[in-house]
């Protein structure tokens, strides 16, 4: 055993300090595990830059520099920012003129449709998961455990009678619709987590506050709620990535005009019938990554001290 | 200041604001009239307004009564019970009519749906098949991803220059699209121009085709998902390790205890919950995929899965009903088995 835990420890898996910097080794370790584990996403993106006939060439072209010469001729490409303007614009039959997509729309749609459902969940869910923790209802634990199942549920089992619900109020490929939607799935999440985030605050200075007359309001926007800024952060990000790259639901409740990028990629990139085009897809998905991968990386240090102080009794 | 510590009865028929009593009754006979009378379309938009009214004696009497959690909870009911539970409810009543979503006619038909669903002999072998099929793709996936995810953890635990934007890389696969990522393991298994079909070419002498039996499209579609979710997995496992507290570490390094039983006494039980919490999240998920064998294998080479296979009855084939029925089997299945993980969770927990 003792052998093993030599290993472990010189790995870096097992400690004997606590935690204490680990210096420029285990950067080196770590940045070549996670460029490994970035590689298909850099392919992704590397294709976005790769002119038309570079794609889908053999051999595969890697590289858009050779490195000083470190990457034989054969793998290398030009890269061209041409992709990019051809999301928003580009010839749909052939020997027209260029047409504008509408890739503008879907964007704004992505952004709109997410932002609002996760905003509107965490105020709701916030208020909802602040009552489960201050004032417990008669059968409390019963109404988490109904809001956790619908969490639980497959969502194709939900799908079909929202289908035929939005048919006939006419909801479907409404704004409304899907952001109510996208309101609801998010809440669930959202109730679990902040209940968690509230339940972990000692109520000793509420209390104080409230002998000294200061109302419910002020004890929650004013006490409360600046302490879970964090779990606020934390809710946010998770439920921005999951709504941002929702399919099947965007799939089959979205109109033309409701559209998100998701699905419009998906249509954009198999139609035509001439197979997948893949610099297209590479570059509408490169694009479609900057908000969350923006707003994760500026959350980030909240995410991580939010999950934390989340499910972690202390 | 006056505190209504016990506020009086209401009697039934006073009009006022708080009367949910009455509220409930006027309701009620709204939404019969309305059903009856109305168009389906209209009759929604009226039940709808009764059921506001419902909701808003309840809360102007929460309000009056000083019931703040019931105040505050009530949004989020309502929004759930709208989007989630109202729905649910339908597709229970549904799967026990014949109805196809693109014909008028609907027929009350009992339990004739889940006799098919369970006993038909094509219908219930499909099923199964897609079920055995889940079941395979839940237990491969869930294991990859928890592997995986916990191994990336450990290497992230630590302080060390540079961790924060090497953090990021490592969780940019949780953010694209599955579209997008879907599409583009299509093009790295493709055996023409992929990169994997390259590689392979060169070192066996031989033509590379992963997708060409049942072992490698599983493969392929495991691969594909441990890699989106495995960051899931080590983002929960991180946030556990992160907050052992540090003299815990001091204290057996003074005790001299080995670093295999220092992570068997100290870290694992900071984690486990949060171990325990992935698995269950992760398990849900991989319950329902589909998206992923779309866009790899549409199904082929024996890898349906019941999600796919539900969306294909439902949406493609339009017999809702008969989906209905596969979904309730199906979310049976989950309850079941969400409540054996949460008993052995809690077992667990109290045994140690």
């Amino acid at each position: 055993m003792s052998n093993l835990s030599d290993l472990l420890e010189k790995l870096g898996l097992a400690r004997k300090g606590g935690v204490d910097n680990a210096g420029w080794g285990r950067t080196l370790v770590v940045a070549i595990v996670s460029f490994i584990y970035f590689l298909p996403v850099l392919m992704i993106i590397f294709t976005a830059f790769k002119p038309q006939d570079a794609a889908l060439s053999v051999p595969p072209t890697l590289s858009p520099t050779s490195l000083f010469g470190l990457i034989p001729d054969q793998y290398v490409f030009t890269p061209t920012l041409e992709n990019f303007g051809s999301v928003f614009s580009r010839v749909m039959t052939a020997g027209g003129q260029p047409e504008p997509t509408g890739f503008d729309r879907f964007f704004f749609n992505s952004i709109v449709i997410s932002s609002v459902s996760v905003l509107l969940a965490l105020v709701i869910g916030t208020l909802a998961s602040y009552g489960f923790s201050r004032y417990p209802l008669k059968g409390n634990d019963t109404y988490l455990f109904i809001i956790l199942t619908t969490r639980m549920l497959p969502a194709i089992v939900v799908i079909i009678p929202v289908i035929l619900m939005f048919r006939v109020v006419g909801l479907s490929g409404s704004y409304l619709g899907i952001i109510m939607l996208y309101t609801a799935f998010n809440l669930a999440f959202t109730i679990w987590m902040m209940k968690s985030f509230f339940d972990e605050l000692s109520t000793d200075v509420e209390d104080a506050a409230r002998i000294d007359g200061s109302s419910e309001t002020k004890v929650f926007f004013k006490i409360c709620l600046p302490q879970v800024v964090a779990g606020l952060a934390a809710t946010f990000v998770f439920g921005l990535i999951l709504t941002w790259n929702e399919f099947l639901f965007a799939l089959l409740l979205t109109g033309v005009d409701t559209r998100t990028v998701p699905v419009a990629m998906n249509q954009a990139v198999s139609s035509g019938g001439r197979g997948t085009d893949w610099t297209l897809l590479a570059s509408i998905e490169t694009l479609f990554l900057i908000p969350v991968f923006l707003v994760t990386f500026f959350l980030q240090g909240h995410l991580l001290r939010g999950v934390t102080f989340g499910t972690v009794k202390r | 200041m006056t505190v209504r510590t016990s506020p009086t009865p209401i009697s039934f028929f006073a009009p006022s604001a708080d009367n949910w009593k009455l509220a409930i009754f006027v309701g009620v006979i709204a939404t019969l009239l309305a059903t009856l009378a109305l168009p389906a379309a209209a009759a929604f938009w009226v039940v709808g307004v009764a059921a506001a009214l419902i909701a808003a004696a309840f809360v102007v009497n929460a309000y009056r009564r000083r019931y703040y959690g019931g105040l505050l909870v009530a949004p989020a009911i309502a929004v759930l019970f709208v989007m989630n539970i109202f729905p649910l409810l339908w597709s229970l009543g549904l799967s026990f009519f014949a109805y196809q979503s693109n014909q008028q006619s609907i027929r009350f038909v009992g339990l004739q749906n889940y006799v098919k669903v369970l006993t038909n002999d094509l219908a219930a072998e499909a099923n199964w098949y897609a079920l055995i099929n889940t079941a395979m793709f839940v237990v491969f996936t869930v294991s990859a991803q928890m592997i995986v995810g916990f191994l990336l953890a450990m290497l992230f635990a630590k302080q060390f220059p540079l961790r924060r934007y090497l953090l990021i890389l490592v969780l940019t696969p949780m953010m694209l699209s599955v579209v997008a990522s879907g599409v583009f393991f299509t093009y790295y298994y493709d055996p023409t121009f992929g990169i994997l079909s390259y590689v392979m070419n060169n070192l066996t002498g031989q033509q590379f085709i992963l997708m060409d039996n049942k072992v490698g499209a599983v493969a392929g579609i495991v691969f594909a998902d441990a890699w989106m979710w495995s960051p899931f997995v080590m983002l929960l496992v991180l946030a556990g390790l992160v907050s052992v507290p540090k003299y815990l570490y001091e204290a057996a390094a003074i005790d001299r205890v080995s670093a295999w039983r220092q992570f068997w006494t100290i870290t694992f039980p900071y984690i486990r919950g949060l171990l325990m919490l992935a698995l269950l999240f992760r398990t849900i998920e991989a319950f329902k995929l589909a998206d992923l064998v779309i866009l790899l294998t549409k199904g082929g080479n024996d890898t349906m899965t019941i999600s796919y296979h539900l969306i294909r009855i439902a949406n493609e084939q339009n017999k809702t009903s008969e989906g209905a029925a596969i979904s309730y089997v199906m979310l049976f299945m989950v309850i079941v088995l969400t409540n054996l993980y949460l008993y052995l969770a809690n077992r667990r927990s109290q045994g140690t």
